[in-house]
This record gives C-alpha cells, structure tokens and sequence, in this order.
C-alpha cells in the first residue's frame, strides 16, 4: 500500500512540474498578433485542401484489432507465469510442472494457430 | 551479498529527516520520504537535458564532425539554452484544430514519465516504490505515450501529423506486443514481477545475469528487446512517424514553444526508463559485476550500485544511438513483417522453449 502512495504522491509531482512549466511559457512566451497565413497548418508552404481528418487505411484498424487480441492474451500469461517458478520447485505441492506446462502450451498453441489463421488470410500483409 | 531486508524503500537519515523530525514527530518518515522522492525524480526528470546533449554529441562523433561546442565546455550547456529558449516561444494552435485536446497532448506523455521513473531500482534502498506487479505496472505506462501521439496527431488538423500519428500509434502498439511477451519471458524464470527481485535473482558472478544465460533466453531475448524497445520509442531505425523527408515533422509537425518541448521531453525520458529496464532485466541492474577473483570482485563491490545502475543504462542508451547512425530506416510494410511474422512467432517459441526447460527441471 505504501508503494502506493509513493506512486500518487510522483503523479502529483509530475503534474507539478509540467504545469510549472506551461505556466512559465505562459507568463514569458512572446505573443504576436493571429494573422490569417500564421495559422495556417503547416504543409511547406502549399495551402492546404480540404479537411486533415480524412479517411485512412483500413489496416490500422485490423491491426489494432489484432493488438487488443494478443495483449489480453498475454495479460491471461501473466498469472501462469508468475507461479512458475515457484510450481517447479515444488512450493504448490499439489501441481505438477509438466501439467502447468502442458496447459500452458495449449494456450500459447491456440494463440499460435489464431495467428497463423491471421497470417493465411493474409491480414498481416501490409500493401 | 546477503538478502536485503524489503519492509523499508526508503531509510533515510539526513539532516532534512533531522529537522523534519523535530518539527513535526509522527509524520517524519512520510515528509522524509517524500522530500528525498521529490529531489531523487527532479534529478532524474533534467536527464533529457544531458541525454539530448549527448545524443548530438554521439551524432556528430559518428560523423566526423564536432556537434555543440560553443555554449558551455565542448557545448554542455547547449539543451538548456534551447530549453529555454522553448519557454520564451510562442505556442501556435493550427486553425480547425481541437484546442483542448491540442493542449492535453504533450501534458499526457510528459507527466506520465515521472509514474515510470517510480519503479526503476537505482539501488539496493534507492527506489520511490517496488509494487508487486512492477513490471506490469511499467507496461501500462508506456502505453500512455502512444495515447499522447494519437491524440496530437489527431487535434493537429493537419494531414502530416494525421498520417504520422496513425503509423506511429501501429506501429507502438504492434512491437508492444513482443514486448510484453520478453517480459513475462522474465517474470517465468525469475517467479515474481517485482523489479527488485529480478534484479536479486541475478545475484552472483556476471554469468547469473539473464542475458548470458543461455539456451533460451539470454542473449536473444536481450535483442529481442532492444529491438522491440527501439520501435517502442520510436527511434530510427525505426522512426517512420516522423520520417524528415516524407511527412515534415510526423505527429509533432503543428507543435512549437513548451508543447513541443514537453513531447521530446517526454521521449527522451522513455529512453531512459527503457535503457534502465534493459540493465535491470538483463544486466544486473545495481549490482556490481563479479567475476569471481577476490581483489577486483572487492573493489567493484565497493562502488555503489546506483553508479553501476547508471553505467549499465547509459550503455544501453549508447546502444540505441549507435543503431540510429547504423542502420537504415523501414518502411512500413517491412516493419509490420518483422513484428508480426518474425518476432511474435520465435517470442513465442522462445517462451514455450524456457517453459519446457523449467518444467523439465533443467537448469536454464
């Protein structure tokens, strides 16, 4: 718990000092009068045509799909892979480690079929 | 080395605690504590200044030239005059951009970089907090800076800054992945998610640090790591959000004055956590290398860990800059090929393999 409150107390100081230093700039920056060409977003000069909020690609939607997929994936590791160790040197008397093992690789073996699936229908293919 | 006691992070006796103690019993320990987090996080907070610094001088050394010489002995001082001259600048808002989300931005990664820096173990006794799930704790942070660069990209309203952020938030999103797998690689073989313990568990000579044990894990998972980490932040050869000669700036184009400031402070901080990582995952973190001979296993004993700490991270750093005047740059397609059809896949086995050992109760 303690640890905890160490860690609020930095969010805090983090804040502090970020927020110092925007109220700094905010107080000592130079400001000019807004002109029409000033802003402007910035494409080396050319002006700009249409909205900058256009339609992208679709890939990076799958592949964020993709991501939210294996990292909750690895988030469900995480317990397994935390009693390991201590499975093997026998601290959980009642598990046996080839057991932990063995359901462990049907997991990781199901994750790994899902992106071979993936990979055949060739969604991790970027054009 | 004995096994050191973990109730008390931070036992410090100093003249402040002194003074703190007799003004205000009860409380000491907290208003110590704290006071001795606040000072360690602002050192650790001006680092990008010296990183940026040697970041140019390393740059410029690669290529026969001199880099900064001019502000300061052999140009020292030069980040903190740029730095303020940051402060001084106008910050610009676009037209057509979202003002408030603009503003959030930069402030997201850069207040969250003080919430990595808690966790890493500079020394034995030297660490602001050592939550059982650190390294959980570490991967969830980082994802906050791509939360940064997706909402710049997004606020800009600026077609540079859009196509920058959305490459770099796939691309951030795919290496964190592997990632995440070389860090349970870890966590399987130490037993615990406390990076104090994974830095205990390597106590011995320098062949019980993880990156020279071997078959399955060691050196292979240590460049697994940097790989995916180097992508993680985002540098060359791996910097295809902001790659100068296609879109200008990437997500940072529209930026200027404390808000840009803030973003590259934000960056250069990540590369610090992630070099420290690095030393604490695989190099031994804080403790001193031992190599079995009496009188130099001593006086290497002798120096502090958290100069041992710094040395091995700024290794690491080194490491990061010498790929950047290396190798070229990936392009996108390649990119996506090498995290998704090579380095999730060998993760993975590497990850069955170091299970298979363990539960064949070989010694890995």
């Amino acid at each position: 718990m303690e640890s905890y409150i160490m860690i609020g107390f930095s969010v805090f100081l983090g804040a502090l000092f970020v927020g110092g230093a925007i109220i700094c700039s905010k107080i000592l920056a130079f400001h000019s009068p807004e002109g029409q060409r000033k802003v402007q977003p910035y494409e080396c000069s050319e002006n700009p045509i249409g909205d900058a909020r256009i339609r992208f690609k679709v890939s990076f939607y799958i592949f964020a799909l993709l991501f939210l997929l294996f990292d909750i994936e690895s988030l469900f590791l995480f317990p397994c892979m935390k009693i390991f160790k201590s499975v093997v040197t026998g601290q959980h008397g009642s598990i046996s480690p080839v057991v932990l093992f063995s359901e462990l690789f049907v997991f990781v073996f199901i994750l790994f079929a899902g992106l071979i699936y993936a990979w055949r229908k060739g969604v991790l293919t970027w054009e | 080395m004995n096994q050191l006691p973990t109730e008390k992070i931070f036992p410090v006796h100093n003249s402040i605690g002194d003074l703190v103690r007799h003004l205000l019993p009860g409380s000491a320990e907290y208003v110590n504590g704290f006071l001795t987090i606040a000072s360690l996080l602002l050192v650790v907070a001006l680092l990008p200044v010296f990183l940026i610094w040697l970041e140019r001088k390393v740059a410029a050394h690669f290529q026969a030239r001199l880099g900064p010489m001019r502000v300061g002995y052999h140009g020292l001082l030069q980040s903190t005059a740029d730095g303020l001259k940051l402060i001084f600048k106008e910050v610009l808002v676009p037209e057509g951009a979202d003002r408030f989300v603009f503003f959030l931005a930069p402030i997201l990664p850069a207040s969250a970089t003080f919430l990595v820096m808690t966790i890493l173990p500079f020394d034995h006794h030297l660490q602001v907090a050592d939550p059982a799930g650190g390294v959980l704790f570490a991967l969830g942070i980082s994802g906050l800076s791509i939360l940064g660069i997706l909402l710049a990209g997004w606020s800009s309203n600026n077609k540079y800054s859009l196509l920058g952020a959305m490459r770099s938030g796939a691309q951030m999103v795919s290496f964190e992945i592997s990632l995440a797998l070389i860090m349970l690689l870890i966590v399987m073989v130490t037993g615990t998610a406390s990076l104090r313990e994974i830095v205990l568990s390597q106590q011995g000579t320098i062949l019980d640090w993880w990156i020279f044990k071997l078959p399955f894990l060691g050196f292979i998972a240590f460049m697994m790591y940097m790989i995916s980490s180097t992508a993680e932040l985002n540098r060359a050869p791996f910097d295809i959000s902001e790659a100068e000669s296609e879109l200008t700036g990437g997500f940072a184009t529209e930026y200027s004055g404390i808000s840009f400031a803030m973003f590259f402070f934000a960056e250069f901080v990540n590369m610090f956590v992630s070099a420290g990582l690095a030393a604490t995952f695989f190099l031994g973190g804080f403790l001193a290398p031992q190599f079995g001979i009496g009188p130099i296993d001593a006086a290497f004993d002798f120096i502090p860990g958290f100069v041992w700490f710094f040395c091995k991270t700024f290794l690491v750093i080194f490491l990061y800059m010498w790929f950047r005047w290396t190798f070229p740059r990936l392009r996108i397609d390649q990119l996506m090929y090498l995290e998704w059809k090579m380095l999730l896949p060998a993760n993975l086995v590497l990850l069955m393999g170091a299970g298979f050992f363990l539960a064949m109760g070989w010694t890995l």
